[in-house]
């Protein structure tokens, strides 16, 4: 499989929300360090995971497999997946694959964590 | 002022690859006289979240032991056995199961009916979206009332070795065809289907090789929320318009039609 080319940043603001930045790219080759991020993020009983995507270069199919496989592991925990930082293409690739049902879209991280609550 | 930077080359070939939005599906391409045209004309897509049963990864892959382009006889590489299989997708599946689409090859958007044999040798109606295409995978997703929702992913790429794989990432749409996966019927069916169509893709790239299949549950839960999907069911549509099929032929006799 493909060499991944994504980096990924774990930041906390609070004590309830964890949040991923990603740089680069979100494919099948990304899996690994995806989860390996939501873990870190999701560590001491994080309620919100929030998705930085102000960096995505480039997201194919596979990568928006990895963002399904990603929320059933987010429900198992009863947690909530917001994002923010879509350019307006990738916003409709969230709407053609109807992710925008299940993961909530902010223009940028205030409103995100004030949707966080 | 400011102005909007010019896109990327990246940004520019992902705004090719991937398929626009749109609320419902709409066919409009003919169709083969005798095929069935149901299922697919104003339904949604459905991605697995938006299924009842639980989620699965399925990955059939198959190595292909000294794939050659055919006519050129070149070794092929994983962007040619994409490119083979783009412009030629109909042709490796089963027989006896249909891809009806609009154009020949492969285009981010497309929507194809199929026709299909379901459990039993009954057709079944019901189609695809293509969401994503580039010189490396292409991927479809379903609509309402497919036996699955989900998306699925027809990709090649060289590990020591040319491979193709298709991958699906899928839940039951509803619980009757749930109750028939658990049964062992629908998951069989799509094994072999699978199976056989990697094999096929083989034989057109004069190579051998020997399908693995590899079965992941991603989700052990169903979705109840899901149930109601139980009224777009194709299977049972489609049953009912075959069974109704001389009510129609009685109807266009008495009314003079063809």
């Amino acid at each position: 499989m493909a060499t991944s080319k994504i980096e990924l940043a774990v930041r906390k603001p609070n004590s309830q929300v964890g949040i991923i930045d990603i740089q680069g790219e979100v494919t099948g080759a990304a899996e690994t360090p995806l989860m390996n991020a939501y873990e870190e993020a999701s560590h001491n009983g994080m309620r919100t995971i929030i998705l930085n995507f102000s960096n995505l270069e480039y997201m194919n199919s596979s990568g928006i497999g990895l963002l399904v496989t990603l929320l059933i592991r987010v429900n198992r925990q009863k947690q909530r997946l917001l994002s923010y930082g879509l350019s307006e293409h990738y916003q409709q690739i969230f709407q053609l694959t109807r992710l925008n049902e299940a993961i909530g879209i902010y223009d940028d991280e205030a409103s995100a964590l004030n949707a966080a609550g | 002022m400011s102005s909007t930077p010019p896109p990327s080359d990246r940004q520019k070939s992902s705004e090719q690859a991937w398929a626009k939005p749109s609320d419902r599906l709409q066919v409009d391409h003919d169709m083969p006289q005798g095929s069935m045209n149901l299922n697919v004309h104003g339904r949604q897509l459905n991605n697995p979240l938006q299924g009842f049963g639980q989620m699965w990864q399925k990955t059939y892959r198959i190595k292909l032991i000294a794939p050659r382009v055919p006519m050129s006889g070149k070794a092929a590489t994983p962007q040619d056995i994409i490119a083979g299989w783009k412009a030629n997708f109909p042709k490796f599946w089963p027989r006896g199961n249909n891809f009806y689409a609009p154009l020949t090859e492969i285009q981010p958007g497309e929507v194809a009916v199929l026709n299909l044999k379901g459990p039993g040798g009954m057709p079944l109606s019901t189609g695809v979206r293509v969401i994503y295409v580039d010189d490396e995978q292409f991927s479809f997703m379903t609509p309402q009332g497919h036996m699955f929702a989900g998306m699925i992913t027809f990709s090649s790429f060289d590990e020591d070795g040319v491979y193709a794989q298709v991958q699906a990432l899928i839940r039951a749409s509803d619980p009757a065809y749930e109750f028939f996966f658990k049964l062992g019927i629908i998951g069989k069916m799509e094994d072999e289907f699978w199976t056989a169509t990697l094999q096929n893709l083989a034989e057109y790239f004069g190579a051998s090789g020997k399908v693995e299949l590899k079965a992941v549950c991603v989700d052990t839960r169903w979705n109840w929320g899901a149930a109601k999907n139980i009224t777009h069911n194709a299977a049972m549509w489609s049953g009912i318009y075959t069974v109704t099929a001389p009510l129609r032929w009685f109807g266009r006799k008495a009314t003079g039609k063809k």
